[in-house]
Order: structure tokens, then sequence, then C-alpha cells
């Protein structure tokens, strides 16, 4: 399993109050897996992807990360796992604007005791996996969204991570670049890069292979896409909304 | 892991936070610039301040080596108290002390006696009234040490002869209209007949010391003045130091002999002066470094507040660079990383102000030494005060880009993510 969340809870102290954000969580997944994280605003989907992503630390409970347990450690190992081991993408991609695009992907490298040989090299070859070889030097403010969006996949996967975490990663994008973008995604996934994704949109949802649903601080649900119930109803009343469409009727789902 | 690889990796981060820092900079240019505006002051000053001060002590220096810097004064003076009823005429050196002084002082080597006067001098039709003429012993001219430009100097037979001979200076010459070389002619003094044998250069003191322009001067043997004026008296007398080391040992030895053969007791206070060029550079050396000390202590204020607008500006540059900061820390950059960043941001802004405040010193400097009649012709700037200001500039970003990149490194990088 590259990822192993046991009874994870995480509990916010605002003066006297205990706010529980997660109550017990366990989860599971397995190398190469797809998987979309869903779940309303307060549902906790924020703070499992914080502690997913070691940016933070359960209160209580376990999370195993590639074999390795890391809820104990703290600060600069924390980092270090985070420099080692995850490749994040951001909704607002996150990019230095006065850093050009190779720039911009070497940054992990920077901070990698791995990599310190051949960072360059790498960043290129991860710039040309995402297909913006010909972008290398323009600065983001130079590029389009979805290629900005491209730069940042691009620094997610420089240093080879277990996984790759996406908290809405199309959330400032156009429908025809968010595709563009899940094509990407389900290519590196075809080549065998686990993949979890944040979103509350359920057709960006549907081209993970499972979703994961909470709910107050709580799984709700967990099936693979094509079972998942609440998919199926989206996917049928999103046929109906087409049909009408067609029709000439002006509704939209 | 290889050694080689342990050392490149630190270094490689070195040197991107160290160019990370710079494109900082360069891409606040105005504000870096006015941010560094204290330090850059604090710098310029401390660097024209030390740099002129030595400047004018070079000066002074050279002025007291023009002087002669093993010369001691000898003056019969009343002590404070006496002096609204006692007579000076009194304690004016005598001869016989001076003589005294010569035989039993250790520490000194030679003695001259000056015997002052002011007679009318005729040459031609040309007639100068009170001229400065001074009785001397052929002593003076190895204590003064002015040079004979013509003729020659006095010797021991002028001396015992009481001849009447002298020697004049420049403005002598011309006052009177005398040769150029005037060895030879004959002079009036005070109605009697003197050969010229010898002319002496004028040392010129600058204005600081009270030189002012030349006058006419005329040198006559010690025993030929008191011959000319018996009712004189010694005005004061030079002793030459051995060695400028002695020069305590000379004030105790002469002070001693005086006051024995004035036959002073114990409580009586001394009846005379015996003052050491040296002391002078002693006493203005001791100003000059206290001087020099006090301007520092201002410029470090200066240098306190520079440093306090360094902190400012960082704490913006926090402020504004949190999602960046943020964005590092997710990728995995450890918080001794971060802190390191900031640190050598403040450091490299405090170096530049620094480099800058050395420029600008510099040109005050260039600007002091051509100040016309300031004696500041010898102000540079010492590698000391350099690689002090240097050294403090980078000390300043240290101390006030701590707490800024403390702060930095110490954020959340969920809150600074989420930071708008």
């Amino acid at each position: 399993m590259t990822i192993e969340v046991r009874g994870v809870e995480k509990v916010y102290r605002m003066g006297e109050e205990r706010i529980f954000a997660l109550r017990g969580v366990d989860l599971s997944i397995a190398r190469n897996e797809f998987v979309a994280i869903m779940g309303a605003s307060g549902s906790g989907k924020s703070t499992l992807m914080n502690i997913l992503g070691c940016l933070d630390r359960p209160t209580k409970g376990e999370y195993v990360l590639a074999g390795r347990p890391t809820h104990r450690l703290r600060g600069a190992s924390l980092a270090r796992v985070r420099n080692e081991q995850i490749g994040f993408v951001f909704q607002s991609f996150e990019l230095l604007n006065r850093q050009s695009a190779l720039k911009n992907v070497m940054l992990p490298l920077i901070y990698s005791r791995k990599h310190w040989f051949g960072a360059r090299a790498r960043a290129r070859a991860a710039l040309d996996k995402v297909g913006l070889s010909n972008r290398m030097g323009h600065r983001p403010n130079q590029l389009s969204g979805g290629q900005r969006q491209r730069v940042a996949i691009a620094r997610a996967l420089v240093n080879e991570p277990s996984i790759l975490l996406a908290d809405e990663p199309t959330g400032n994008l156009d429908s025809a670049t968010s595709l563009e973008i899940i094509g990407l995604f389900k290519s590196l996934h075809a080549e065998g890069q686990t993949i979890v994704i944040v979103t509350h949109e359920e057709d960006i949802a549907g081209h993970a292979l499972r979703i994961v649903r909470l709910r107050d601080g709580r799984i709700l649900s967990d099936h693979p896409t094509a079972n998942d119930p609440i998919h199926r109803e989206y996917l049928r009343q999103a046929a109906i909304h087409a049909e009408l469409a067609a029709a000439g009727t002006e509704a939209r789902p | 892991m290889s050694p080689a690889k342990l050392l490149i990796g630190p270094a490689r981060l070195a040197f991107q936070t160290v160019i990370l820092a710079l494109q900082q900079i360069w891409a606040n240019k105005v504000r870096s610039f006015l941010t560094t505006l204290g330090i850059i002051i604090g710098v310029s000053s401390i660097i024209a301040v030390v740099a002129a001060m030595g400047g004018l002590r070079q000066s002074i220096l050279n002025e007291f080596e023009k002087f002669g810097t093993k010369k001691v004064w000898i003056d019969g003076t009343l002590p404070r108290e006496q002096r609204s009823t006692g007579s000076f005429r009194a304690v004016q050196l005598t001869l016989d002390e001076i003589i005294a002084i010569r035989e039993n002082v250790e520490s000194v080597d030679l003695v001259a006696p000056m015997y002052f006067g002011g007679y009318s001098i005729e040459f031609g039709g040309e007639r100068i009234e009170r001229v400065s003429t001074t009785g001397i012993w052929p002593e003076w001219h190895d204590i003064e040490s002015r040079e004979i430009l013509r003729g020659r100097a006095f010797n021991a037979i002028d001396e015992a002869q009481a001849r009447r001979v002298c020697i004049v200076n420049d403005r002598t010459i011309e006052e009177l209209g005398l040769n150029l070389d005037p060895v030879g002619q004959y002079v009036a003094l005070s109605g009697q007949r003197f050969l010229v044998v010898g002319v002496v250069e004028t040392v010129q003191l600058s204005a600081m010391f009270g030189g002012g322009d030349s006058s006419a001067e005329v040198y006559i043997p010690f025993s030929t003045a008191r011959e000319l004026n018996p009712d004189g008296w010694i005005n004061f007398c030079w002793a030459q130091l051995k060695d400028t080391s002695q020069a305590d040992n000379a004030i105790a030895e002469i002070t001693f002999v005086l006051r024995k053969m004035r036959g002073l007791t114990a409580e009586q206070p001394n009846t005379f002066e015996v003052r050491v060029i040296q002391q002078f550079i002693d006493n203005f050396n001791k100003v000059a470094s206290a001087i020099t000390l006090g301007a520092g202590g201002i410029v470090g204020i200066s240098l306190l507040v520079g440093g306090i607008g360094i902190m400012n500006i960082m704490l913006v540059s926090v402020s504004e660079r949190t999602r960046e900061i943020g964005l590092r820390k997710a990728m995995g950059a450890r918080p001794g990383v971060i802190l390191t960043q900031f640190l050598v941001e403040a450091v490299t802004l405090c170096l530049f102000g620094g480099a800058n405040g050395l420029a600008f010193g510099q040109l005050m400097v260039t600007g002091l030494r051509h100040i016309p009649g300031f004696p500041l012709g010898d102000a540079a700037i010492p590698a000391w005060a350099v690689v002090l200001s240097v050294g403090f500039s980078a000390l300043t970003g240290v101390v006030f880009g701590m707490f800024p990149a403390i702060k930095a490194a110490r954020l959340d990088p969920i809150v600074a993510l989420r930071h708008e």
C-alpha cells in the first residue's frame, strides 16, 4: 500500500472549544490507483489532504506513507518526506512569477538531498513529459492557464513522488482546458503514477477510478467510480439534461 | 553518499540562496536603496570621520615634526597665585641656571637660551624699527635645524669674542634691500656695524599654529646680545632630548636642578615651566582618539536606525511573500533553509548598503581633501575602517534580519498557502 491511514482524528482548539475536523478516518490507497476525494466544504477533505500531503499531523491515529510511518514526524523531517514522496498540484498553480518554467520545475530539487546532480536535465525531462518542451524559458505570465498548470504538474513530478496530490487542479480552468489537464493525469496514471485528486466537481471526479466521499469528518462512501451510486445518479441526470438540450430546451444541469 | 556530494549540495543551496537574495533586491531596486539609506549614511559618515581625523592627525604631527619633537621648552614664570603680586623679572632664567642644566641634566644633550631684543636696523637708506633680534648660542642651529642657505652658522669664536656678526632671513634681505647674497655686507644694528655672515631659512608654521606672514628676523651671538643690552633677560630656553622616550626624565631632572638652584623648599611651587613637545603630541593623540570614538558612537546609533529599517523591510518582504514561503515549504524546504534565505537576503541588503556607504564615504573624503586651506590633504580611508564597516554592516544584517527570518521559518505552510 502506498497510503495507509488508520483511525486518523484531527481536532482544532478554538479557545475552550474543540472542533473535530476528522473523526476517525481509515483509508488505504494502493500503488498506481487514481482516487478522487470528494466532499462539501467543512467535510474534512482539506484536512485529510493536508495530512496526506504531510503538511499537517493527525491528532490521533496513524499515517504510513510508502511503508514509512509519518504521523510522529515534525518540522525538518516532515519537510523531507514532502520533498521526496509528494508532488503537489494546487488550484491556483503557485508558480514563482519571476522565474522561468524550467526554474520553477527545478524548485523541489533545490531542497532535495538526492537530486543535486542533473537537476536541470530532470526538470527538462519533466517539462517534456507534460508537453512543454518548447516553453521552458517562458515565465508563468507568458503562459496560458493550462500551460501554467502543466508547469505545476511537471514540478510535482520532477522528484518522482510516491503520490501526486492535486487540490482542485481544474478549479481555475475552463472546461476544455480542464479536460486537457485531466487527460494528462490519465496518461500519467497509465504510466504508473499514483494520483489523488481532491475536488467537489462530479465530472472531474468521474475521471478517477475510485471515489472517496467525506461528510462531517468521516468517510461516507468509498467505491470504484463505476459502482458509486451518487456518481451514477449524476451521470443519469447529466444524460437527461443533454437530451433535453439536444431537443432545443434551454435547460442546464 | 560521497563526501564530494555532501559538500556540493549545501554549496549549491548557498549559491542559489545568494542569487535569490540578489534577484529580490534587484526586483525592488528603489525600495532596497531607500531601505539601505540608513546603512549608507552610517557607513559613509564613519568613513569620512575616520579619514578626516587621520588626515588632521597626520598634518598636526607633521607640524610638530617641523617644530621638532625632541624640543624642551624651559621658561621662568610665576606660579599662578603669585602672578598679580610677584615680579616676573625675578624669576627669569639666568645664564648660570642654563649652564647648570647643560652640565647636569643627562637626558638632554643641547641647551640654547634665547635672548630677545628689538633694535632698529639700517642698510643704505632703509631702516626697520624694532626688528626681532635674538641672541643665540651656536647650539641653537642644532636644535632648530633651520637650514643655513648662504654663508655660515655661528661658531664658538663668535660667542666667545662677542663678535658683531649677524644672520638674517629672507624678509630682512627684502625689506632692507640687501644683495640676494648679503654675506659680507654690513648693516647697522642699534647704531653698530654688524657683518652679515649667513642667511637662515624661514620656517613657516601653518595658520593653525599662529604662523602668519613671516617677518624680518635677525640673529646675533648670545654674548653680543648681552653686551648690546645688559638689562635684558633670557626670555626662554630650548633644550633637546637625547631621545623622545626621555621626555619624562628630562622634565624631572630639569625641575630638580632649577628647584635646587633657586633654593625652593618642598612647599613652594615651581617658579618656572618645563614643557615637552612630545606631551602635546600625546595629548593631541588622546583627543583625536576620543573624537574618533565619539563619532563612532554616533555612527553606531545611525547603524542601529539603519538596522531597524532593514528589519522593517524584511518583515514587509516576509508578509508579501507568505504564499511563496508556503510553496517552498510544501516543496520540502526545511525551516532552517527558509531562515537562511531571509537572513542571507538581509545581510546582502546590508552589505549592499555598506558597499554604497564606502563608495559615498570615499567621495566625501576626496571632497574634504580638496577643500583649499583645510589641513586634510592626507585624509585617507584606513584599511581597518573598511574591514570594520563591512563587518558591522553584515552584523547589522544578521541581528536585524534574524527576527523576520525566524518569522518566515515558523510559518505554517497550510496557513501561508491560504494567505491572500
